[in-house]
């Protein structure tokens, strides 16, 4: 993605509202829809600085510094100056500067998620916002209800919830506490944040957080007293959003637990939720995404999407709008994972080295969700050829967030009957094809910086050994290890990688392996023989989908996918000898 | 120079008149029907307006009663037990794909066609009724080829699967894309056991009977009792494709003689119906 200009650029201006002066940066055309970024708790709009030029090539992106923080002045006293009616009245007298004639897109994280809730769910606001993103910051009247619901009615576990979520909130106890937190943040506390955040957050460094931060930190802790005991134990009961509202959800957040947003249905005529696996700092650590979800979030409200078929998949919330490429996705289990990504919204990259099949699983997947998709044909095997794969996907479609290293090929036979091409062939696709993959795809991932998944089909036989396919297991077993390593290497960057290993799946693998040893009439017979055996056995490579989708979604590492390759997998655990019984049998072709 | 083929099965003669008329018959109910499909009706409502468009019309008897699917349903999705085939209370949703079958008995000639459609726009199920134009020319083709049903059956799967779709005949009763349907004796009282018109049963049961003596059978399944070149007679043939919860297909009868000039050796009894119309409007 290109990024258009920096923060720096940014004009600047200042608007007076209650007795303070607010300091108020602006990006691109202020002829397109305004997006207004609201920022949290200890932060300055700087926050924004990876997301807002991202945003700022479609959108005229508006950024302040809430009172009391950055370059904004502080109210005087502190003490009941910080209370939500007042910060409205300063995003009120922001977006009237800045949008007078037109309704803005609200986005907040953190402590700006928490006023902004205040702002899209009072009276006084109603038409002055067209939408509005949260991300880790609920409404304190929802919270509160949410509290009271559970004290009410205290199941065991809605009070497992509670206090799941009590423990997370010790910050805001200790920020109750009179004058020490501003003596810590002006002390040490200030001084190591950057590298708490940089540690614990996972939050790159790069400029931020600014100097300003031990006077933001001090002067914030004003929001917590002056509002969240009062609004906690009084909620409105009128807190109803009167503007549609994207909830972003980080899985990873050390502050919130996702839990607290359960009911939000009640509260929110239309919402639509996404959900990363990531920390609390996410417009630091995930700007990208946020941009794709606020850009694709706020141009739907605007109208202005393309008339197209919407995502009804499991996890739309996670998926909608991530690059997904898969290969192999001509057939098979390549094919279903292609379509299940595609029902979940993500745009796919379908890779097959057969043209005709790549091109219909990207016209099918276009058909049942996928925003866009394209097909590409190449041999996985080839490193020159994966080479410009990576090269031309990173220019025209972005830096993949899923990959799916998927094809492969069969290969029957015993040992002395496989010759030194059949090894080289098999080894090609299932191991070097991966290999490539990972090497390209992953190498994309990781110096991105913002997360992403990568799933290596491996197989039962990579840990079920079998005198029938020597060459095959070989080469799963190495796709295996492969992703355990890569696994260990990736873990510190966000970057997950999960080995699926499914037993016998309905696939077209059979019609198309090579079984070593034999003439091609036997070959025929064998291939049509073992095509009957996986149809009776009849596991369809949808499961298979399901499954990679769900272990993307948990981070899994090796995931055994029907039933055999699941008792495979304990008895290589428990009962190594057994297996190693069951490799003597004759396979019955 | 003369059409005349076995079985007085040439393309005008009367005999196939009536096929035809009957055929058309069914299919204008279809298109009637779902006409007047709106939101929120189920699929026993939809059945009995066939039911009803079709007794008014002077149909006593039946092969079979009409069906009706809605939304995945379409696609036989979960599907275990025959029973399940028999309409429920599943409303029809904005969007949402649906199937009305029938075999209506008009005159003593069957009729059993499938009609797809869906309530606004459904793009999977417009792409799935675009393919089984493909489907069609196969079924055609091969059985002119006089190669084995068996084979055929393998062929259609194959291009299903090479057009990344499901076979949902296969969920039919023995897995069948086709049955023969023949002429039916009118009775005052014609009683039907489990959605079937017995006097159909009773012919389909005959013609097993005598097909098994001879090395055929009237069911057209992947089963070894159809490795048998095609059999002169009428077919009602039913592909019907399935993809991740919709459903597609045509049925309509195949005339099948024993001809030696290929062209009158098998022909789609009609190609006046809605699906043959569609395809040619969309070239
Ligand atoms: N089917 C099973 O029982 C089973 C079990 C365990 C593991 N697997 C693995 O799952 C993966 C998918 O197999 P499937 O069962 O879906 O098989 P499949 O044959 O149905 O699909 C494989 C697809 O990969 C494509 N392909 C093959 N070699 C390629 C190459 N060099 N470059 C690009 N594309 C290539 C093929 O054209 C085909 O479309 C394979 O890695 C296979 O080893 C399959």
């Amino acid at each position: 993605m290109t990024v258009p200009v920096t923060l720096e650029e940014a004009r600047e201006r200042r608007v007076q509202t209650g007795g303070v002066e607010l300091c108020v940066a602006e990006l691109g055309d202020p002829g397109q829809p305004t997006v207004i970024l609201v920022h949290g708790y200890p932060d300055s709009k700087e926050v924004w600085s990876e997301v807002a030029p991202r945003l700022a090539g479609r959108f005229h992106v508006v950024l302040y510094d809430v009172r009391g923080h950055g370059r904004s002045t502080a109210p005087k006293p502190l003490r009941g100056g910080f209370t939500l009616k007042k910060l409205t009245d300063d995003f009120l007298a922001v977006a009237d500067a800045v949008s007078p004639d037109r309704p803005v897109h609200l986005v907040g994280h953190d402590w700006g998620s928490v006023q902004a809730w205040e702002f899209a769910t009072v009276k006084r606001t109603e038409g002055r916002i067209a939408s509005f993103t949260s991300m880790s910051g609920p409404s304190l009247d929802h919270f509160g209800h949410w509290i009271n619901s559970r004290l009410k009615r205290p199941t065991p576990r809605r009070v497992g919830q509670l206090l799941g979520q009590g423990a997370k909130s010790w910050y805001v106890y200790a920020l109750h506490t009179p004058v020490l937190p501003e003596l810590a943040w002006r002390g040490p506390l200030g001084k190591t944040w950057p590298r708490i955040l940089e540690r614990m957050e996972k939050v790159p460094g790069s400029g931020y957080p600014t100097s300003s931060l031990p006077t933001d930190a001090a002067h914030g802790a004003w929001l917590y007293r002056d509002n969240v005991r009062a609004r906690l134990r009084h909620p409105r009961q009128d807190a109803y959003a009167h503007a549609p509202v994207q909830l972003i959800t980080p899985l990873g957040d050390a502050f919130l637990s996702e839990r607290l947003y359960d009911e939000l249905e009640l509260w929110v005529p239309q919402l639509t939720r996404r959900t990363l696996p990531a920390k609390h700092w996410i417009p630091r650590s995930r700007p990208d995404q946020l941009a794709s979800w606020i850009t694709e979030f706020v141009t739907s409200v605007e109208g202005g999407r393309p008339e197209g078929v919407t995502a009804t998949g499991k996890y739309a919330d996670r998926f909608g709008g991530q690059l997904v490429l898969v290969t192999g996705a001509g057939s098979g289990i390549g094919r279903a994972t292609a379509y299940a990504f595609a029902e979940a919204g993500a745009r796919v990259v379908a890779v097959d080295r057969d043209v005709e099949a790549a091109v219909r699983t990207a016209e099918m997947s276009r058909l049942i969700g996928a925003p866009e998709a394209w097909p590409e044909t190449v041999d996985v095997s080839d490193e020159q050829a994966m080479e410009k794969l990576a090269a031309k996907v990173a220019a025209e479609y972005g830096v993949v967030d899923v990959l799916v290293n998927n094809a492969g090929i069969g290969l029957s036979g015993s040992f002395f009957d496989t010759t030194p091409e059949d090894w080289k062939k098999v080894l090609d696709v299932n191991l070097w094809g991966v290999i490539h993959g990972c090497r390209l795809f992953g190498r994309q991932m990781a110096e991105r910086g913002q997360g992403g998944h990568i799933v290596n089909t491996a197989s039962a036989a990579a840990y079920q050994p079998s005198k029938a396919l020597p060459a095959y297991s070989t080469s799963k077993a190495a796709v295996l290890m492969l992703s355990e390593c890569l696994r260990a290497e990736l873990a510190g960057q966000g970057i997950g990688v999960t080995a699926i290993c499914p037993g016998l799946v309905n696939t077209n693998i059979t019609s198309t392996a090579h079984f070593a040893g034999v003439d091609a009439e036997e070959e025929k017979r064998r291939q049509k023989k073992s095509a009957r055996l996986y149809g009776l056995r009849n596991y369809p490579p949808e499961k298979v989908a399901d499954a990679i989708l769900r272990a993307v979604v948990r981070g899994e590492a090796v995931v055994p996918v029907t039933p055999e390759a699941r008792g495979a997998y304990l008895m290589s655990r428990f009962t190594p000898r057994a297996l190693r019984r069951i490799a003597r049998l004759e396979p019955p072709l | 120079m003369t059409t005349a083929v076995t079985g007085g099965l040439s393309v005008d003669s009367a005999e196939l008149r009536g096929f035809r008329q009957v055929q058309q018959l069914a299919y204008a109910c279809a298109e009637a029907v779902a006409a007047r499909l709106e939101p929120g009706i189920t699929e026993r409502e939809a059945a009995r307006m066939q039911r009803e468009w079709l007794r008014e019309r002077g149909v006593r008897d039946w092969f079979h009663l009409p069906f009706a699917w809605f939304g995945d349903r379409t696609a036989f999705v979960n599907f275990r037990i025959p029973l399940q085939f028999f309409p429920t209370n599943r409303r029809l949703e904005p969007g949402m794909p649906f199937i009305l079958d029938m075999a209506p008995v008009y005159d003593g000639y069957t009729a059993d066609i499938g009609y797809s459609g869906s309530l606004g726009i459904s793009p999977v199920q417009d792409r799935l009724m675009a393919d089984l134009e493909a489907h069609r020319e196969l079924i055609l083709r091969e059985v002119r080829e006089r190669r084995p049903l068996r084979e055929i059956y393998e062929d259609v799967d194959r291009l299903m699967v090479r057009q990344g779709y499901a076979n949902r005949h296969r969920a039919y009763p023995f897995g069948v894309i086709a049955h023969k349907v023949d002429r039916v004796k009118e009775r005052r009282w014609s009683p039907h056991v489990f959605g079937f018109g017995t006097q159909s049963l009773k012919g389909l049961a005959s013609d097993a009977l005598h097909g098994h003596r001879d090395g055929w059978s009237p069911l057209w399944s992947p089963y070894r009792f159809s490795d048998h070149p095609p059999q002169p007679g009428l077919w009602a043939v039913e592909p019907h494709l399935g993809f991740r919860g919709t459903g597609a297909k045509f049925e309509e009868i195949l005339v099948v003689t024993d001809s030696r000039d290929p062209e009158q050796s098998a022909f789609w009894l009609d190609d006046d119906l809605p699906h043959v119309r569609r395809w040619a409007e969309e070239k």
